[in-house]
């Protein structure tokens, strides 16, 4: 698996770290307890398409937003994750 | 058949042409009291105790693959009860105690051997907290001894003590630890419970749950047709939020890929199993003279049965550095299974929110070591509708209520356990 960070370009596995799916978004502070509940500890774990947060410690250190299949390991698309950086590069 | 000496002295005189089938190849029936989905070793497992501890004999288990084409013969066979928080402790000693009698109940041969496993030690601060877990252990009826630098010396004396960067110190040793036969487990487990009338059914996959008027689960759909079951447990570690889906339950597990590697054969080396304390990297020899090993999980969501070579490098960095002449030894063949990750890094067994269903998943990369356990325990929450006391902390709600069981201290990230 080599992932093409949007910054960077292409870079071996090893500089990257990974956090999970992208998917479940923090809740609001009186969300109430099942909420969180469900955000923190349950999981989709797709078995498929997914899209998840990856951090490029190794090389720019910027958050990335990678579409990668968790059946075969095929990477369809990375992109910044929101926030600083994503206007460098117009995303 | 029963095996023994004469069995094998039967066969010998006829060429080995006159065995018997180890299990019979079941076709399945209209229905069972008890259905088990997964011909790992859980699974089958579960189905021996049921059938020998629980007097239920009307029992299929179903195996999507082959038996021993999973986990079963995916993992680094290592046994050991050397855990230190209560819930864990107790539950692998019980299993620790059932391999000790496994190949009597089983009349199989599944090569266990308690060559003792030992986890090094590198610092001061390693050093107390291994203390602290032999204490434990042996506050609970296991045995643990803390080893000092003279006694690792005599008995790894091919170690290299003279790294300045991660110099071995000592080690937490327990003697009852070891190995086994991976292969001959499941075949053991599906010998002795086919014996008893169980039915084990290969090539057979699950697709969907039968749901009676009031949502009880009342069988399964499957690619050999509909098969009815008074209760269905699902021990299908690796996918169990696959199966859990089809009775649209979400669960506290996420499914990664362990690596593990055997290398070419070698002269005995290795007199035990042990761990470096220092990165991530365990090791044992084969009966066949491979040192078989495996470190960290690779670290992403992943159903591939194949690893990557950043993981591969960091394990044998850890070996180097414990034993740098195993630089010269070529690796010979390097494999990938899929685990149930759970949240706080131990396993679930417990009641689901769908009546009928019975959970057994998040086993983590310590399955093996628990298959006669939670065979044991599993059985009895089916037979009894209620938990084994030994495996009464790995509730499924414990996410909900916070009695988790976090041997690791790392919280909510899967990949971290």
């Amino acid at each position: 698996m080599r992932i093409v960070c949007p910054f960077c370009g292409e870079r071996e596995l090893g500089e990257f770290t990974y956090l999970g799916d992208a998917k479940p978004v923090r809740p609001a502070a009186d969300a109430g307890e099942e909420a969180v509940y469900d955000y923190v500890y349950l999981r989709d774990n797709v078995a498929g398409v997914m899209s998840e947060n990856w951090y490029h410690g190794g090389g720019c250190r910027a958050w990335l937003k990678v579409t990668r299949n968790t059946l075969t390991h095929e990477i369809s698309a990375v992109e910044p994750a929101a926030g600083a950086g994503a206007a460098k590069v117009g995303a | 058949m029963k095996y023994s000496i004469f069995s094998l002295a039967r066969a010998a005189l006829s060429g080995h042409k006159n065995w018997q089938r180890t299990w019979r190849d079941a076709t399945p029936k209209d229905r069972y009291d008890v259905v088990i989905i997964g011909g790992g070793g859980h699974g089958l497992a579960t189905a021996w105790f049921l059938a020998s501890e629980y007097g239920i004999r009307n029992v299929a288990v179903l195996e999507k693959g082959w038996i021993g084409s999973g986990n079963a013969g995916r993992n680094t066979t290592i046994i050991r009860s050397n855990y230190g928080l209560p819930g864990n402790t107790g539950f692998y000693e019980l299993s620790m105690k059932l391999w000790e009698r496994m190949e009597q109940d089983l009349n199989y041969n599944a090569m266990v051997s308690q060559r003792g496993v030992i986890n090094l030690y590198h610092s001061d601060a390693q050093r107390d907290a291994y203390a602290r877990r032999g204490n434990t252990m042996r506050i609970n009826g296991i045995d643990a001894e803390l080893l000092d630098l003279a006694a690792v010396k005599k008995m790894m004396p091919f170690l290299n003590f003279d790294n300045a960067r991660f110099p071995v110190q000592g080690g937490l040793l327990q003697r009852r630890g070891g190995t086994a036969r991976h292969d001959a487990v499941v075949w053991g487990y599906a010998h002795a419970a086919s014996e008893l009338g169980v039915d084990i059914i290969q090539n057979c996959e699950v697709t969907g749950f039968v749901r009676d008027a009031n949502g009880k689960v009342s069988g399964v759909e499957t690619s050999r047709g509909r098969i009815g079951a008074g209760k269905v447990g699902m021990a299908v570690a690796g996918s169990s939020s696959r199966v859990a889906d089809m009775a649209g339950l979400r669960l506290p597990i996420e499914s990664h890929v362990l690596q593990a590697f055997v290398s070419e054969a070698i002269k005995p080396l290795i007199p035990n199993v042990m761990t470096f304390g220092a990165g991530h990297f365990y090791v044992s020899q084969s009966d066949k003279g491979g040192l078989v090993f495996g470190g960290d999980i690779d670290g992403y969501n992943s159903y591939a049965q194949r690893g990557n070579l950043p993981v591969m490098e960091d394990v044998c960095e850890g070996g180097m550095a414990l034993m740098p002449m195993i630089g010269r030894v070529r690796l010979l063949r390097q494999w990938g299974g899929i685990m149930d990750m759970s949240m706080d890094g131990s396993p679930i067994i417990d009641k689901t929110p769908v009546e009928g269903l019975y959970l057994n998943a998040g086993w983590c990369y310590g399955g093996f070591k628990a298959t006669p356990g939670s065979g044991f325990v599993f059985a009895h929450l089916l037979a009894r509708d209620t938990p084994h006391e030994e495996a009464a902390r790995f509730r499924l709600d414990r996410f909900r209520t916070g009695a988790m069981i976090d041997e690791k201290g790392q919280g909510a990230q899967p990949n971290l356990h």
